[in-house]
């Protein structure tokens, strides 16, 4: 019989996963705010936008983990829609600097004054609004992800060749936001933030409210997930990413279902983006770099394909490892380092860290249970107890 | 030239004059072929005889270059991709057993019950009791039902053959094309299968099996169809067919 949704959702991991999730944004922003700095329990804020960051990664690598764990398409290129979700924060934060620019101009940006701009390109109206902006977080990486994915996956182009043009795909938006008359801010991109809805982006509580908010996003993000991959249509996602073909000769139309785990995953990606920029307080083409993409399958690969739990602990693990090497003097070998771990991950532990600790995990589990359920049934007289020889 | 207005047939599946190459090879060559509704058909032949290459035209996994290949009187298949077939009624089971070896043999059959296939309608799917009791059905019926929560991947070679029928019978086609089911599996379990296609037959259902063991198909009593380099050689009961010179000959080499 089929579960209901939010008792098939939430197992226990599952649980728990959301548990620490809640937990570190609730605690964390209430720490910064509440005790005072140079107390032990204060987390500056410096470390509360690391983390902040780390959450965004998370959001990202779920995302990834969603179309390549479950569904088989490993999208070299989901840093793209990152990045567009990120834009389109940005360009509602640019607008929400107003006159207080360096050129004092009311309604263009500072970039756009100094490229001699006349007036406002018609794709920056609407995000002085931010349910616009908010709307087209979702919504531009989402219709890119839709067309993408409509003309690949009805092509039937598969594997590597997508992987392929995935990175085409972020190669190209990262030449074209390099350009100054593309109206983005060309290789500079945007920055110099002011006010998100009225309140000051460096201000301590407005880092504490979007931290917690990501934390927020990635807990959704992952229920979403969930539901996605524990509904029927999981099964099924499952089953194109095992035999694809075999689930078209069941009736199943394969691109539909692509299709629409794919865009699922844009906008997803999309609002990490979203999230991330004002944490960091700049967006910039070089998020759109191909290499930023595949650090991103990296993150997963290292936390457990096809877990999700262990797409956000991995985005986790190897920021974290990378903000200790590459500030100290190892930086310049934190690449390196990187590629090993890739390697170093495919070799010893295939499944990644969540995979192996369940493979390890589940049939100690499955004996407890079982030796559970004897003992109960030796108690209530079901079976006769063994007799030792 | 081919005449443009649709064909109409009383049979559940009708083949004439269909042509595929590859390459320049000749895979099928002017092969014509007609089933009555609700009949059985045992397809022989040699390896590279076409057998494969026509479940793939049947199915639309190949595009014939030429001929007809309609379905339940007159729905033409070459028009269709595997999706659409599929949907149709046209349900597959392969040479080598195909089953979806990282999930359980009950979402194996969940997968493959006849009910809405669209995007929609598998996110808010819920089960229902029909569905639930299709399942059960079919599990006692290819003897599974105890392994009903062990993943398809730890199944015998046998095994899967007979999940990849449960399949079938969970989506419960019109015409079952069901190739080599018996591949790989023990004398006792031959049999059992030859009784279970017989029993699927007489639900009224149209079946083609291909195979290439001889006792299966003398047991399975029905019509038997010779394919040799892609046309028909010979086409009457397993008796006269093997009587068959010419097949004697293709099958012992020239």
């Amino acid at each position: 019989m089929t579960p209901h949704i939010l008792t098939r959702t939430l197992d226990r991991s599952a649980t728990i996963f959301l548990i620490i999730v809640a937990a570190v944004g609730i605690l964390l922003p209430l720490s910064n705010l509440l005790f005072p700095e140079g107390s032990a329990l204060h987390v500056p804020t410096y470390l509360m936008a690391l983390f902040g960051k780390y959450v965004c990664y998370a959001l990202l690598a779920l995302s990834i983990d969603l179309i390549w764990g479950y569904c088989g398409i490993l999208s070299l290129g989901h840093g793209a829609f990152f990045a567009l979700g990120g834009y389109a924060m940005g360009m509602y934060l640019m607008r929400q600097i107003g006159p207080r620019g360096v050129y004092g101009n009311p309604v263009l940006p500072d970039f756009m004054v100094f490229l001699n701009y006349q007036s406002l390109p018609w794709y920056w109206y609407g995000f002085d609004m931010f349910w616009f902006a908010a709307l087209m977080v979702i919504v531009v990486p989402g219709l890119l992800a839709f067309g993408f994915g409509w003309l690949a996956f009805r092509s039937r182009v598969t594997g590597v060749y997508l992987s392929i043009i995935t990175q085409a795909m972020t190669y190209a938006l990262l030449l074209a936001f390099f350009r100054n008359d593309f109206g983005f801010g060309g290789n500079n991109g945007l920055t110099d933030f002011k006010d998100i809805l009225g309140f000051n982006v460096q201000a301590d509580g407005a880092r504490a409210a979007l931290f917690a908010l990501s934390c927020l996003a990635l807990a959704l993000g992952f229920l979403i997930c969930r539901a996605v991959v524990t509904s029927k249509l999981g099964k099924v996602l499952i089953a194109i990413r095992d035999a694809e073909s075999r689930t078209r000769f069941l009736g199943y139309r394969v691109e539909s279902y692509k299709l629409f785990v794919f865009t699922l995953s844009a906008c997803m990606a999309g609002v990490a983006g979203a999230l991330y920029v004002p944490q960091v307080g700049i967006i910039n083409p070089g998020e759109f770099a191909p290499g930023n993409s595949i650090e991103a399958v990296i993150w997963v690969a290292v936390g457990g394909r096809g877990t999700l739990i262990g797409a956000a602990l991995g985005a986790v693990v190897v920021n974290y490892a990378k903000t200790v090497f590459t500030s100290g003097p190892l930086a310049p070998y934190w690449l390196f380092m990187l590629g090993a771990l890739f390697i170093l991950v495919t070799l010893l532990l295939p499944k990644g860290i969540i995979g192996t600790f369940n493979a390890w995990w589940e049939p100690w589990k499955t004996k407890r249970d079982n030796a559970n359920a004897e003992s109960a049934a030796r108690e209530d007289g079901v079976i006769e107890p063994k007799m030792a020889e | 030239m081919s005449m443009l207005e649709t064909r109409s047939t009383p049979s559940m599946l009708y083949l004439d004059g269909v042509h595929v190459s590859f390459d320049g090879f000749h895979a099928i060559n002017n092969l014509s072929l007609t089933l009555a509704t609700g009949e059985m058909r045992a397809i022989i032949g040699p390896n590279g005889a076409g057998k494969t290459t026509m479940m793939d035209i049947i199915t639309g996994k190949t595009k014939p270059d030429q001929g007809e290949v309609l379905f339940d009187g007159s729905v033409d298949l070459t028009k269709l991709d595997e999706t659409q077939i599929a949907e149709l009624g046209i349900g597959r089971k392969f040479q080598k057993p195909t089953v979806f070896e990282s999930q359980t043999i009950e979402d194996n059959l969940l997968l493959a019950l006849n009910v809405d296939h669209r995007v929609r309608g598998t996110l808010f799917w819920r089960q229902s009791k029909a569905e639930a009791a299709t399942i059960e059905r079919v599990l006692e019926t290819i003897r599974l039902t105890d392994a009903r929560d062990r993943l398809a991947g730890s199944l015998s070679h046998g095994q899967k053959q007979w999940l990849e029928i449960g399949m079938l019978l969970a989506q419960d086609p019109k015409l079952l094309l069901v190739d080599e089911p018996v591949a790989g599996m023990t004398d006792v379990e031959t049999h059992q299968t030859a009784e279970l296609l017989k029993e699927i037959n007489r639900d009224h259902k149209t079946v083609v099996v291909v195979e290439h063991d001889m006792t299966f198909v003398r047991e399975l009593g029905v019509k038997v169809t010779c394919l040799h380099e892609g046309t028909v050689l010979a086409e009457g009961t397993i008796d006269q067919v093997s009587a068959n010179d010419r097949v004697v000959e293709v099958y012992l080499g020239r």
